[in-house]
Order: C-alpha cells, then structure tokens, then sequence
C-alpha cells in the first residue's frame, strides 16, 4: 500500500509501490510462462490426431459399454469381500504400528532424558537438532527415535499405495495379502502424523495431574494420555478406513487382490460392458463407505 | 442433609465390586457388536490365501530392496529416471494450475451462501463426481480415449483437482464471516465487486495453502499414472520393479520422496507467508 | 513434617522464580501461600513433588530428602504428597469413579490399575470420600458432565485417597464462583483437620485464606516476605508483598454465611 505522487504533482493512493508492481507483474509473467512450457512439452508428447478423434472413441466406448453386464455379478461377490477385507484388515495392522511410530514422533511422549547444560555443549550445534528435540526444559529426545519416526511417517505417506502394491507383489508374490500389507504401509505415515499432532495438543494439566499421584510412566500413558486421544484416535481410524476402501478397489491392477483384478482383466479383453458394472460397484462401495464413515465419525464425536 | 438416606445408600456400595460403565449400555447391542466383530474378523483373516513359502522367498527379496536403498542406483536408467520426473513434474504443474483455475468458480457455486440454488446443485454435483471416481480409473478410461501419454494423466490430475479443490474451498466459504461480507454489500457493491472486497481477502490464505497442498498430492498420484501409461515416472518405476531392479527402483522413490519434503517444505514456507 | 531449604528455581530463560526459600511445616498445619501472580507460588508447590525440578536446594518431607530422590523412589514420595488443582485437572473423558480410583495409581500396578482391578479397599474408600463431598450418585458420571465446585471435589477426593500426609493445593478456588469458592476451602480444611493433614494452599483471594487457615506465608519475587497467623495482615503487610493499593476493604473481616450455605448445600444434595 503506498501514498504515490504522480508526474503533475497531485497525490493519489495504489495498493501497490511501482516496484512491488513491476514485482507482481514479473511474478505473473515467470508463472504463465512456466504453464505454457509445460503445456507446450504435454502438447508434444501428444498425438493430437487420437484427441482430435475422442469424442467419436468415448461415444464408442459408452455405446458399446451400454447395458453393463449384470449376470456378471456373481462373479464379483468374492472380489468385493476381498476389497472389504483389504481395507479393514490394513487399516487395523496400519493402526497397530501407527501408534507407538505417533507416540515416538510427538514432542510430549517421545522417549525422553534430562541433558545437562553441561553436555548439552558438548555436542556440536549443527547436530543438536537431529539428536535432541526440546521436549522441555533441559529436556530432550535423545538420539534418532524422534527423526526416525518422522522419517517412517514421511516416507510411507509419500508413496502410493498403489506403487507399495508393486513392490509387494513383486517381493512376496501377488495375492489379497500384498494388498493388505500395502494398505497397511500407505496408512501408517498418514495414520501417524494426524496422531501425533493429537497427542501434542493434549491438556497438559490431566498428564500433570496424574504424575503427582505418583503413577509410574505407563500410567500416566494410560490413565492422563490415552483417554484424551482417545476420540481423535477413532476418528482418524474410520476416516482411513474410508479411503482405503476407495484405495483397494484398484489394487488390483497391480494384482494385489481385490475387485480391481476383476476390472484389469475385463479391460485387458476390451470387455466393456463388464468395465461399466465393475465402475458402477466401485461406485457404489465408495459411497457407501463414506456414508458408513460419516456415520460413525458422527457417533464418536 | 438426609444423613441416614445417603448412609444407607453408601452402606450398599461398601464392599461390592467396582466396573467401570461400559462405553455401549444396551448389554446386548455390546455384545452383539463384539461377537459380530469377532466372527467378521476370524472370517476375514481365514479367507486371506497366504503362500508362507512364497512370502518366505521374498523376504529375501525384500531385504535386496531394503538394501538397495543403501546403494541406490541413479545412473545405469538415468535418461528414463530424467524423463520420467520431468513428465511427472510438468504434468503436476499443469494440472494444478488449470483445476486450481477451474475449481475457483466451481468452488464458489458451491459455497450455499453464496450461489443460487440451481448453480449451487450443479456444482455439487461436479464435486461429487469428481471426488467419487478414484484418479486412477479416470485416468484409464482417459488413456482409452486419448491415447497413451501425459494428456491423459493432465486430465485425470486437473479433474481430481477439480473435485478436491471445490469441495474445501466451497466449506471454507461457508464458514466464513458473514458480518464482513455484509459490510461491504451494504457499501452498494456489485456481485464481483462482493466477491473481490468481501469474500476473497478471508478465503486467500486458506485457497493458498489448498493449492500448495493440492500441487503436493498431484505429484505422488502422478508417480503412479504412468502404471496405466498415463505418462509420468509411473513407468519407469513399474518397468524397474517387473525387471526386479530394485537399485533403480529405490532411486526412484527417494526421488519422490525427495521431491514430496521439498514440496512440504515450500508449501511450508509459502503459507507462513500469506498469513 | 515438611521442610525447605534454600529451594531454588532458575528457569532457562533466566528467570529467578524461587530465591532460596527456607519454609517449615508441621504436621497438621493449613498454610495459605500468598503473593501476587508470578511470584513464584505454582513453581514452589510443584518444586515440592518435582513436577518441577528445582535447581538446587533441599526438599525434607519427615526424614526424606526428596530432591535426591530416583524414579522409583520418588513415585513412592509422590503417594504420600495429595495434588489439587485450580484447573481441576480431572481426566474428563473417564468417570468420576475412575478420577477418584487414579489416586491409587502409585500404590496399583500397571496391568490391575489398566484393568480397572482395584482392590475392595480401595474401592470401599473411594465411595466414603465420594460420600463425603456429597457426590456418590454422581460415581458413574463423567469429569466433563460435572459442575466446576463438584469436579473440584473430586479432585479433592482423588488427592486424599493417595492417603497423603501433605496437601498441595494450587489456586484451588481460582476458577469458581465466591460460595462455591468458600465451600471448596471449608472442605479442604475440615478434611486437614478430619485427617490430620499438613497443607500449602496457594490463593489469591486474601480475604478467603484469611478465614481458614492458620498461617499465611507471602511470597514476592520468589522470596518469602510475610511469615504469620493471619491476624498479623495488616495493610502495610499487603502492601509489602503486593504493592500499593487500598487494603481495608480486604482485611474487614467477612461475616462467615454459615448456615445459609448449610441449607444450600442441603438443596444441592436434595436436587
């Protein structure tokens, strides 16, 4: 915001200085610049004669997906069980490791020491921030505990769920139990961040309170910690649970069980009418279980 | 104070058992719940085929990859790994920029303060299209329709944005304040002029750190497009684990890995910024 | 019973909160602890069971040196030193029974006190406590449905079935209103003097400590400034420890509304 004299000496108010305009104005500049680039090279690895002909394939494609193939039902019933199963019983193993990696990343609970000014000095600055996290005063993390829970958590959030099925697949052979073990992988960093940022916003006073009973530390775990994030930590399970149904019906494109094999193989044979039931069920299973969780979120909370 | 009453009463308690209430009251709705539990999850774990001397080999296997995260291989594939994260990148970009584009308006018909019933009925609909339909079933019937390449994946990540996007900008419209907005249409402004002094300076910050946020996802679902040749480091990735290269695979994800913290990081600094 | 000395706390900021307290209580006496906010009250009380860690100085509850103290040993120090708290500090989401059986937790081990597997005696005591403060229907309650004067009894109860020897109390009425305030002290004090218990009760309110207790110690800037029978505050007094202000109208005394709050208490408990 800026006050500007103008050449014939009157004064008027702009929200901006000129500088900061020329600033903005080159700042749009590099940013168009940068989508026009990017169009220009998605653009050249485009056969426009195919994009050109889309409309005519898409309505082929609708005409001859339409009607879906119900009889082909009975032949997906197993398949949605597995999808079922593939969340649910990721989401559980996902849960299990994910709470001691959140009990380990968050600033309160982390395993933690009394350190010295003393030796706090003797350790060099540039490796006080990897080794000791301030958890209070002359309190800190001791050694890699803290980062190498937050490393599990970013690195397992970071990655599809779909590329860990690759990996799983490849490593121990495809099947429902690969799904299920990458489902899980997927959902600890995702599980465990929300989670710990939950039990470091806890009252602070109930934990205090506690401790001064002379309760031993699981205690107080157990007593002063867990019933707060208790509700956070339910919600945080159903709501991982209803993405990972959406995420388990297409693992099987990698061949990690589920419903999604059903769809890799009918698209593999061109089988549209079976493509257009498959999506329909997907459809439906992804509404569903976000009105299942929905629900439940809405009785804990 | 009715002192015999209350003795009484403590009198019953001394020297019976304690349990805390249970969470559900209605004894058989609890146990119904539980035994349902139970059966469900004894079936569940029954039905899931376990190969254990297929899952034995590959521990082997899983530990070469462990290992090859200690000696990641960038080089030998280095032309695909380079190709592969530029698409990624330039696919990410684009798509970020036109669903951000987009969903601004749809964002804003789907806000009930603000959009006439009818407009505000279509873009919800948009929304729950665009949300329901995961990004990679879009993204084959995109490459069904398009063809193989990164037009594909351009489209499926800006249509996912669309749906993302909307949806939370729509809510926090919604949930903004309705006194500052009034204020300025008391001042005689026309509907954009509404929009620009009174809906946008309070929704910015927050459409910011969605966009950043939103630029984030992009990037780790455009690592997986290329698995149904919707372009991006998808490919690469797949071909290296199909080939069981886990050296270059193990690049490969620390690339992404890399890139997902840069991003944070940004969008860290970015948001601190605009607020 | 309890003794300090030379207790003092440095933060690491640099602030001096504690400057070599000597402090001496005998067993059964009500102290009231008095001084303006950040005079170092909270940091003293919480330096006695090591919520705080003072940073140097002696702590003697009996013949126990407690700043010495391991873990272990310090945990079993803790049980004998009850804790009450202004913001309450009940766990809101377990019962009042469960809040109250917490006080146990010194003595219980992790699995029985998980299982909520403690013993009859135990359990037997925490209903007479709870009968005591008039809140045994409440038992199965949650903390979070409670009243502020009825979550601060239990938490009283929860301080005194650790069977302590010293009491804690820590701006016990600072979140009540004025009779709830006076009721909370009352029972505070009738259960010292039921039980025998030592107790240092920080307040603000320098009126409703005068009514209670039977010596009041004045803190400013971390050093004791007033030691003496409430009598003993005089205006100049307050002055001393809070800075200049008018100060009749704090020291007239207040008529005690005795029976009024009998009959109240009778509709409460009636209700």
């Amino acid at each position: 915001m800026a006050i500007i004299s103008l050449p014939d000496g009157r004064r008027t108010w702009r929200r901006f200085t000129p500088s900061q305009q020329v600033i903005r104005w080159f700042a749009y500049l590099i940013g168009i610049a940068a989508f026009v680039w990017c169009w220009n090279r998605i653009s050249e690895a485009t056969t426009w004669f195919f994009v050109w002909d889309a409309p005519r394939i898409a309505g082929d494609i609708l005409t001859r997906a339409m009607p879906p193939r119900w009889s082909y039902m009975e032949n997906l019933w197993v398949p949605i069980w597995d999808t079922i199963n593939i969340a649910t019983l990721g989401t559980i193993a996902a849960l299990m490791m994910a709470v001691p990696v959140a009990f380990m990343a968050a600033r309160n609970t982390t395993p933690q020491m009394n350190v010295s000014q003393k030796v706090f000095r003797l350790i060099p600055p540039f490796m006080r921030p990897w080794l000791l996290t301030s958890t209070g005063e002359d309190s800190y993390s001791i050694g890699l505990i803290r980062p190498l829970a937050l490393l599990v958590i970013v690195s397992t959030r970071s990655i599809n769920s779909l590329i860990w099925a690759l990996l799983l697949t490849a490593i121990i052979g495809p099947g429902v139990f690969a799904g299920i073990i990458a489902i899980a992988i997927r959902s600890i960093g995702f599980c465990a961040k929300l989670l710990y940022e939950a039990i470091e916003e806890i009252d602070h006073g109930q934990v205090e309170a506690i401790t001064a009973t002379g309760a031993s530390r699981w205690q107080v775990m157990a007593y002063g910690i867990v019933p707060q994030i208790m509700p956070a930590f339910a919600g945080i399970s159903v709501f991982r649970w209803d993405i990972n149904i959406r995420e388990s019906t297409v693992l099987g494109l990698v061949g990690a069980g589920g419903i999604g094999l059903q769809l890799s193989s009918s698209l593999n044979v061109l089988a549209w009418p079976q493509v257009a039931l498959i999506l329909l069920v997907i459809l439906a299973a992804v509404v569903i279980s976000e009105w299942v969780s929905a629900k439940v979120r809405g009785a804990i909370i | 104070m009715s002192a015999t009453a209350t003795a009484s009463e403590l009198d019953l308690l001394l020297g019976r058992k304690w349990k805390k209430p249970p969470f559900i009251k209605r004894p058989w709705l609890r146990w119904g719940l539980i035994v349902g539990a139970g059966i469900y999850l004894a079936l569940a774990i029954s039905s899931v085929p376990v190969n254990w001397a297929r899952v034995y080999e590959g521990l082997e296997r899983g530990a070469a990859f462990i290992a090859a995260f200690t000696s990641p291989d960038f080089v030998s594939r280095w032309n695909d790994i380079y190709h592969g994260m530029m698409e990624s990148l330039i696919m990410t970009v684009a798509a970020s920029v036109v669903g951000i584009l987009i969903s601004i308006p749809i964002g804003l018909g789907a806000a009930r303060n603000i959009a006439p019933l009818p407009v505000y009925m279509i873009c919800r609909g948009i929304v729950a299209v665009s949300r329901a339909l995961q990004e990679i079933i879009v993204a084959i019937l995109l490459v069904a329709i398009f063809g193989f390449g990164p037009l594909a994946g351009f489209l499926t990540l800006s249509f996912a944005s669309i749906g993302f996007m909307s949806k939370l900008l729509a809510e926090d419209i919604e949930s903004m304040d309705r006194v500052q907005a009034e204020a300025i249409k008391a001042t005689g402004a026309s509907w954009l002029q509404w929009i620009n002094y009174g809906v946008q300076p309070q929704v910015m910050p927050r459409l910011v750190g969605l966009s950043m946020y939103r630029l984030d996802i992009n990037f780790r679902e455009s690592a997986i497009l290329g698995l149904v040749g919707a372009g991006g480091i998808g490919a690469t990735l797949n071909t290296a684990f199909d080939r069981y290269e886990f050296d270059t695979a193990a690049a490969i994800l620390i690339l992404i890995i890399g890139t997902v913290m840069a991003l944070e990081y940004l969008s860290g600094i970015i948001r601190a910024k605009v607020q | 019973m309890l003794r300090l000395e030379k207790l003092t706390k440095t933060y690491p900021t640099g602030d001096q909160a504690l400057k070599a307290v000597d402090l001496e209580v005998p067993a059964g006496q009500v102290l009231a602890l008095i001084g303006p906010s950040g005079a170092g009250k909270s940091t003293l009380i919480r330096c006695i069971n090591r919520l705080v860690e003072p940073t140097s100085g002696k702590v003697w509850l009996g013949d126990q040196e407690i700043t010495r103290l391991g873990s272990g040993a310090l945990r079993r120090a803790r049980r004998r030193m009850g804790m009450i708290f202004q913001e309450y500090a009940l766990v809101e989401r377990l019962t009042v029974m469960e809040n109250v059986l917490s006080g146990r937790l010194g003595y219980v081990g992790f699995w029985r006190s998980f299982l909520r597997k403690y013993p009859q005696a135990d359990i037997d005591e925490a209903f007479r406590l709870l009968d005591r403060v008039g809140l045994l229907e409440m038992a199965d309650k949650r903390a979070d449905e409670l009243s502020g004067g009825q979550r601060q009894r239990v938490g009283i109860c929860r301080a005194l079935i650790q069977d302590p020897a010293l009491l804690l109390v820590d701006e016990p009425t600072a979140s009540l209103d004025p009779k709830t305030s006076r009721q909370i002290m009352r029972l505070i004090c009738e259960l010292c003097a039921e039980r025998g218990l030592a107790a240092i009760i920080n307040i603000h309110d320098v009126a409703l400590a005068k009514l209670f207790v039977q010596r009041v110690v004045g803190l400013r800037f971390g050093a004791i400034e007033f030691d003496g029978p409430p009598e003993a505050l005089t205006p100049d007094v307050l002055t001393q420890i809070y800075g200049e202000e008018d100060w009749e109208q704090t020291i007239e005394d207040v008529p005690d509304e005795e029976d009024e709050e009998e009959e109240a208490e009778a509709e409460e408990a009636a209700r």
